[in-house]
């Protein structure tokens, strides 16, 4: 074939094998395909190799071994040294999902204070949280936690003098002590209540939707939830003289005993994730307000909603939409970042498992492989949510 | 119905008028001023004490911060600045010899002079400065801070560097090679072809499901495995490859999104003038969407450039590091908030100053767009 002259002659396009794109297509992929799985196999050979030279055992077998070590700081299970590395691998979850309950929690409440007060129109309050926001952003995670754990925590008084917070919260060296409640006899009775009323509520909710669809009617719905939840419950809590005890930490000797304890690498951590995370969640916050056009607002007054219902129906839903999807996704680096509990030594995931239990057992392929799973299924169990959530709150197009 | 009649409005001029719009429009904004200023007035004469009035700023050891009277009690004066003076060599260079920082300091200076001119307007030859910084200055910059017998540096290893310079280094490596790393894993994903798609998506989504610090330990103890035997990757290399590679996950992203927002035109326009895929983007697509994404690119650069702190958790001596041992030493042991309000204020002071520059691109392009 002469496929290199005739330029001028314009002919019908010709099946050249090479240059059909089906074909093309189909051997670059392969290339693609070989390039990894060879180097796929390389590095797999290559470890099995180095690990058998090393005399690294490999399979998951030591997961059911004793581990030999002790966790210092259990609020859900106990690991001590005759447990298992499995029991640590799951004493190292449930620290990382209280830190990063516990994180979230927070981060969300003073996000939204400091957005909020960002597009406050009182000059001193708007200048304060934007500063807070430039600050907190514009230094390293790491960085805030060492500050928080190595500097301030630590000029924290010891026990005898601790910071006493209404006879009830205790701050000193050792951590935070802060009461604990202790259901008594009875409590599952008001539980039982607590939980019907909820129902009732949930029942009342929907007949008071569906009548003011039918007839345009109004239901004082807050109030009225607010009624069946609390007037039941008070009663029931009344007749079983309250049920509930909070035990109060209490000085003795060195030490607090009694209450819950928060260690002082839990309170750093927290304190740190928290005011970090809460610094992008005001950003995520601010400009989701701000998305919502002026005159939505107009609009609404115009029909005669109150400013309370303007706000509650309008408003809110809509800037919820914009802000949600940034906030899982702050959420997300909140958990990722936690485990920076590691540079504190807060017995985390990372800390306890891909930190101690590796050094022990040298196993580092299984283990580092763990520590990932854990972290991405939480990550794509997110994102698969929050494509569920933004497909379902998407402006349908008419 | 009554009408009510309003008033005409009060415009309101000079500092009462401001202080009355911006302070006490109502009265819960009046209660919010007055707590503020509360707060200010209990927070700051304290630390403007402390940071200013009451701080050493010359002497040769702890004792001009802190002494002891003859009872054993401890005295301090306010913050102790010369302890930053006295360990400010280390904060910078590490244990990098101090016969040889001026390699340091030239590397740097090649850099800021190439910077520089890259971000003067109306500067013609723009790209080969581009070019420069992204092929030749690693080159350069290899020789210079690792040494070579064979052109007269002594070497100096890389276990040595470390302080600001190690920061500003892993960033630097970060973006140079995270970047490119990011544009093919955002092509892949767009790619018309399954496999190179399935395996760009795979790839983005591992590392970025994943905390930086866990593929810092892949990267301290993994890499080590992998290859064969005998074969040594130095500490910090393999620190670079895993910033390197998370990094380029992420960047991935913000390319993507530029690929997206570009007009389905501009590529049918690129292939309608006979370009072929690689000259399509290189010569159309690329340089439209990378232009778009620069806030984010800077934007991405600043959450690797405060990442690389991570590394100090693999005892690399960064910045943070070389504060945090500095504080352990006996002579100069208790000064924490010294230490890392310098730290805090490098940091802060690079990314604040990135950030308000991917402000002023994003606002430049905005004006542009609406042209």
């Amino acid at each position: 074939m002469n496929t290199n002259t005739n330029i001028n002659i314009i002919k019908p396009p010709k099946e050249d094998l090479f240059k059909s794109g089906k074909f093309r297509s189909f051997l670059i992929q392969s290339i693609v395909m070989i390039l990894v799985i060879s180097f796929i196999t390389w590095v797999v050979n290559n470890t099995a190799t180095n690990m058998t030279a090393n005399g690294i055992a490999h399979g998951f077998d030591f997961l059911w071994e004793t581990s030999w070590f002790d966790i210092g700081y259990l609020p859900f299970i106990d690991h001590t040294g005759s447990s298992t590395y499995f029991n640590a691998f799951i004493v190292g979850i449930l620290n990382t999902i209280l830190v990063a309950l516990l994180g979230i929690f927070f981060a969300t409440i003073l996000g939204f204070l400091i957005g909020i007060g960002r597009l406050s129109d009182n000059w001193l309050v708007s200048t304060f949280c934007g500063s807070y926001i430039e600050v907190i952003r514009n230094v390293p995670l790491l960085l805030q936690i060492f500050f928080w754990y190595h500097a301030v925590l630590r000029i924290l008084p010891r026990a005898k003098n601790s910071l006493n917070i209404g006879d009830s919260f205790f701050l000193n060296l050792k951590g935070l002590f802060i009461p604990k409640p202790i259901p008594e006899t009875g409590f599952n009775s008001v539980l039982l209540i607590g939980i019907l009323s909820i129902i009732a509520i949930i029942i009342t909710s929907i007949w008071a939707k569906r009548r003011q669809n039918l007839t345009g009617k109004q239901f004082p719905m807050f109030i009225t939830s607010l009624l069946i939840l609390i007037i039941p419950v008070f009663i029931i809590s009344y007749l079983n003289d309250f049920p509930m005890f909070w035990e109060q930490p209490v000085l003795k000797g060195f030490n607090f005993k009694g209450g819950f304890r928060l260690i002082p690498e839990l309170v750093a951590l927290l304190l740190a994730l928290s005011m970090y995370t809460a610094a992008f969640i005001a950003e995520n916050v601010r400009s989701g307000i701000l998305a919502i056009s002026k005159g939505q607002r107009e609009a609404a007054a115009a029909v005669g909603l109150t400013n309370s219902q303007i706000l509650r129906l309008i408003v809110i839903p809509q800037a919820m939409r914009v802000i949600i999807p940034p906030l899982t996704s702050q959420y997300l680096n909140l958990t990722k970042n936690s485990s920076l509990a590691v540079a504190i030594a807060y017995p985390d995931l990372v800390h306890v498992f891909a930190g101690t239990a590796l050094m022990q057992t040298g196993q580092a392929v299984e283990i580092l492989a763990m520590t990932m799973s854990v972290y991405l299924t939480l990550s794509l169990l997110i994102s698969l949510l929050m494509n569920w959530y933004n497909s379902a709150m998407a402006l349908k197009d008419r | 119905m009554v009408e009510q009649v309003r008033k005409p409005p009060v415009i309101r001029l000079g500092i009462l008028g401001w202080i009355k719009v911006n302070l006490f429009s109502t009265w819960y904004n009046s209660l919010f001023t007055i707590l503020a200023l509360y707060i200010l007035y209990l927070a700051v004469p304290p630390f403007f004490q402390w940071a200013i009035l009451d701080a050493i700023w010359v002497g040769n050891d702890r004792f001009v911060c802190e002494w002891y009277d003859e009872d054993k009690v401890k005295y301090r004066a306010g913050a102790c600045w010369l302890y930053i003076k006295v360990w400010l060599n280390f904060f910078t260079y590490g244990f990098y010899p101090d016969e040889f920082q001026w390699r340091v300091n030239l590397t740097f200076i090649i850099l800021v002079i190439s910077i520089t001119l890259f971000f003067i307007p109306n500067f013609k030859k723009k790209h080969y400065v581009g070019i420069f910084l992204f092929v030749g200055y690693p080159i350069i910059a290899f020789f210079l801070l690792i040494g070579n017998e064979q052109i007269g540096l002594d070497t100096v290893g890389t276990h040595k560097w470390g302080g600001g310079f190690l920061t500003l280094l892993l960033g630097l490596i970060g973006i140079i090679f995270a970047l490119p790393l990011g544009i093919v894993l955002a092509l892949g994903r767009r790619s018309k072809l399954p496999v190179v798609k399935a395996l760009s998506i795979m790839f983005i989504e591992f590392w970025r499901g994943i905390p930086l610090i866990t593929v810092l330990f892949f990267a301290a103890v993994m890499f080590p495995l992998f290859v064969p035997q005998g074969v040594e990757i130095d500490n910090l290399l393999r620190c670079i490859v895993g910033l390197t590679i998370f990094g380029g996950a992420y960047m991935a992203e913000v390319v993507r999104g530029g690929l997206q927002a570009l007009p389905k035109g501009q590529y049918e326009a690129a292939q309608s003038i006979g370009l072929g895929y690689w000259r399509m983007m290189s010569l159309v697509i690329m340089p439209q969407a990378l232009r778009i994404v620069i806030p984010g690119i800077v934007n991405t650069f600043i959450g690797l450039f405060k990442d690389t702190t991570l590394v100090s958790i693999i005892s690399l001596m960064d910045l943070l590091l070389t504060v945090f041992t500095s504080m352990s030493n006996p002579d100069w042991m208790g000064f924490p908030f010294e230490g890392y309000i310098f730290a805090a204020t490098c940091f802060f002071i690079f990314c604040f100053g990135l950030s308000r520059y991917s402000l002023s691109v994003e606002k430049k392009l905005m004006v542009s767009h609406h042209k």
